[in-house]
């Protein structure tokens, strides 16, 4: 086993696609969770409708940035409608409609039913030419020694890396604002915002919104990067990369999500390469082989979820008080 | 006195349940032998008549591995080497004249599961199909059977979602996997070469201890020390994501990902009830499980235990300053809920087939039914999880089959802008 080769590997994962692309979706999960404490367990939802409402305007024959707008506007309004049944309610309600929102918004897509649109199972493939044609990068390798990107990736990495920056000025904006101080007083005490004079129906519904708007982005980003949607990119699971990302960084940070998807994409990979290492090896003998890695990593990650929000609900780095959430219902 | 109670209802519930599988005819004995078989039939409404002629192959990752010509009953068969995942195609040029499939695209089916030593049956659909023709009446009446037997799966796997909700505030993501578990080690004691094949209703009891027991374990290892350092709701719910995510994957990764079906009772013949066709095996689930749901409720209402439930539900403070023992109910109830949702698994199971993530599938179904009866009550639970069950099956006479789970969350949304505290709740429950 190559443990340099492996390293190298898991390296390039921190910076590439998916890290940026679930920075950003993290980041719109932050503002949700973390700042407002809204239990959005269907994020991926937002990131399937961002990513479909550019793929399918531009199969219809729209262009890509008009695709972009409709992506976005549909993502505001997945958080407006899955806002308004749940946000007067506790936050389980709101959690149980937004996982089965993001279930059902995908087995929709998948279906015969909409084939005309979404080409159901197969998904729709090459819908971001013009993003490409915008590259203004000349053709090469970029990058030191083995760790290098080609001209594609790197236009790719440097937008989506600058959306990721983009995106957390905007965050620093908003949190800093009075509107931002409203959303963690609600975060924190509720009734106390409400005995304010706070609508915090509204509050809340707008941070949804603007969660989803951002995840949606994300969303975009994956579909122009990957030139496909499919309904089978969409699993729940890909909400829980979030909330891990979100919790590993600092929920209610503005650098935690960036810190958490670096580490995560991180330790992600180095885990595949070394255990398809091990495998190859033989180090498990016949007890395991090649594709019971995935499920492992999965289980260990829904370990390493809960381990994390017992024991360091506030991040790996975080300060205690910085998140009282932990304490409030 | 607490143990004794559970004790005999639980074993009242399997002595109904044993009644009503007395009943029920066995599994038909098949020839012995690893193939792929059917019979051709052309459906026009109440008419059937066989297929001849009619060329089926049957391939192995793009490897032809035989082919069948269908015989003057319509029969076709295909021996193939060994279990395993196989393609089978109609050779539609081979069709006669007037003779089309239901549904064009349906020409080649893409993984045909085979088991060892067992025929497979599959089906072809020719003609133009029943859907339109068939009295309405029958389709109506075995839609209601079926969306009964899937209701009584839902009723069963919801109370304990609802209990554990009740006496602890907790809503439980994991609680579909205690379903997929139940189903899992039921299917290792029945139908694993690894286990002792014993048949599945004497597979059932230990598989039930068993994950009635881990839900005693899951309670006493980590949600009593986590309500000990008040963690708050929105941690535990997350927690209890992450602790669904790390059972449904260890169960992929000792079960893998092909679905498969019990031993016992997987091909029955249709019977009439009431001018109804179905396969005996619904009509026992249904008799099974609204026997346990008796006996539960039995349990609520007259029992010691069962009352304390309910005080702990109601008000677990006012419980605890009249003498209950609140800390050994909550234990109490996880061990009956996960018992119950193993159960369910188990009746899941043998109606369709065990598979890795059926218990989360079910869960999104569970979810709508507790909320729809109202969160934390176990009576709720059952009335929701049978509305659900056949509002989701009769849903398919209107809205595509691959809609049912949307209209379940219609439902959901529904109710929680119209009557957020569900069917039975009381309006203080919902803050």
């Amino acid at each position: 086993m190559d443990l340099g080769k492996i390293l190298i590997d898991a390296g390039r994962a921190a910076v590439g696609v998916p890290a940026a692309v679930y920075a950003l979706s993290a980041i719109g999960l932050n503002l949700q969770f973390g700042y407002t404490g809204l239990l959005n367990f269907g994020h991926v939802a937002s990131m399937l409708v961002g990513a479909y409402g550019l793929a399918i305007t531009v199969d219809q024959g729209g262009s890509m940035w008009l695709g972009i707008v409709v992506g976005l506007i549909l993502a505001v309004l997945l958080g407006l409608l899955m806002g308004v049944p749940t946000l007067r309610l506790r936050a389980d309600y709101l959690a149980i409609v937004t996982i089965a929102v993001g279930e059902i918004l995908r087995l929709v897509v998948r279906s015969r039913f909409a084939a005309p649109l979404t080409n159901a199972l197969s998904g729709i493939q090459g819908f971001a030419d013009s993003f490409y044609d915008l590259n203004p990068i000349p053709v090469g390798q970029y990058g030191i020694g083995t760790f290098r990107f080609d001209e594609r990736l790197t236009f790719v990495l440097l937008v989506g890396w600058g959306l990721v920056g983009l995106t957390t000025l905007l965050i620093r904006r908003l949190t800093r604002s009075p509107w931002g101080r409203v959303i963690r007083a609600i975060r924190e005490d509720e009734d106390a915002a409400r005995s304010l004079g706070k609508n915090v129906f509204a509050y809340k519904l707008q941070s949804l919104m603007v969660g989803s708007a951002i995840g949606g982005l994300a969303g975009i980003v994956l579909a122009i990067a990957q030139q496909n949607v499919g309904p089978d990119n969409y699993l729940p699971l890909l909400t829980f990369y979030a909330f891990t990302i979100v919790i590993v960084g600092g929920p209610g940070t503005l650098r935690g999500p960036i810190i958490g998807s670096v580490i995560f994409w991180f330790v992600f990979s180095f885990f595949d390469g070394f255990m398809t290492g091990a495998v190859t090896e033989g180090w498990f003998g016949d007890l395991l082989d090649a594709t019971d890695i995935g499920p492992i990593r999965f289980a260990l990650f829904g370990v390493v979820l809960m381990w994390l929000m017992t024991y360091r609900p506030q991040g790996i780095f975080g300060k205690r008080e910085e998140l009282l959430i932990a304490d409030g219902r | 006195m607490r143990t004794g109670a559970l004790r005999r209802t639980l074993s009242g519930a399997l002595a109904v349940g044993a009644f009503f599988v007395l009943l029920a005819p066995g599994a038909q004995a098949q020839e012995e032998s690893t193939s792929i078989g059917g019979t051709l039939e052309k459906i026009d409404g109440d008419q059937r008549e066989p297929v001849a002629g009619v060329r089926v192959v049957v391939s192995q990752d793009g490897v032809e591995i035989g082919a069948a010509v269908s015989d003057g009953d319509g029969t076709w068969s295909v021996p193939v080497p060994a279990a395993g995942i196989y393609q089978v195609e109609i050779d539609v040029d081979s069709l006669p004249d007037g003779v089309d499939l239901t549904d064009p695209e349906r020409s080649i089916l893409p993984d045909v599961s085979v088991r060892e030593g067992r025929p497979k049956v599959i089906r072809f659909a020719l003609g133009p199909g029943t859907a339109s023709r068939v009295d309405q009446y029958d389709r109506i009446g075995g839609l209601l059977v079926i969306g009964l037997k899937f209701g009584a799966i839902i009723a069963l796997s919801s109370i304990g979602l609802s209990l554990v909700f009740g006496v602890t505030g907790l809503v439980n993501f994991a609680h579909g996997d205690i379903v997929t578990l139940g189903a899992v080690l039921a299917f290792f004691l029945n139908a694993s070469p690894l286990g002792p094949e014993w048949h599945i209703l004497l597979a059932a009891v230990p598989a039930i201890l068993l994950a009635a027991g881990l839900g005693g374990a899951q309670e006493l290892a980590l949600w009593r020390p986590l309500r000990r350092r008040r963690t708050g709701l929105v941690s535990l719910i997350v927690i209890s994501i992450g602790l669904s995510f790390a059972i449904r994957y260890l169960i992929l990764v000792v079960f893998s990902g092909l679905p498969r079906p019990f031993a016992n009772y997987v091909i029955q013949d249709n019977i009439d009830v009431l001018g109804i066709p179905t396969v005996p095996k619904n009509l026992v689930i249904i008799g099974f499980t609204v026997a346990a749901l008796a006996a539960v409720g039995v349990f609520l209402q007259r029992t010691k235990l069962g009352t304390a439930m309910r005080a702990v539900s109601d008000n677990s403070d006012l419980a605890e300053s009249s003498g209950i023992d609140v800390q050994r109910v909550i234990l109490a109830t996880w061990v009956i809920g996960a018992g119950l949702a193993a159960l369910a698994g188990i009746m899941f199971g043998i109606s369709e087939q065990v598979q890795w993530d059926m218990g989360f599938k079910l869960l999104l179904l569970i979810f709508a039914a507790v909320i729809l009866g109202g969160l934390g009550t176990a009576f709720g639970a059952m009335v929701g999880g049978f509305v659900i069950g056949v509002a989701v099956e009769m849903s398919t006479l209107w809205v595509p089959t691959e809609f049912k789970t949307v209209v379940a969350l219609g439902i959901l949304v529904v109710m929680l802008l119209v009557r957020p505290q569900g069917l039975l709740g009381s309006r203080e429950r919902v803050g």
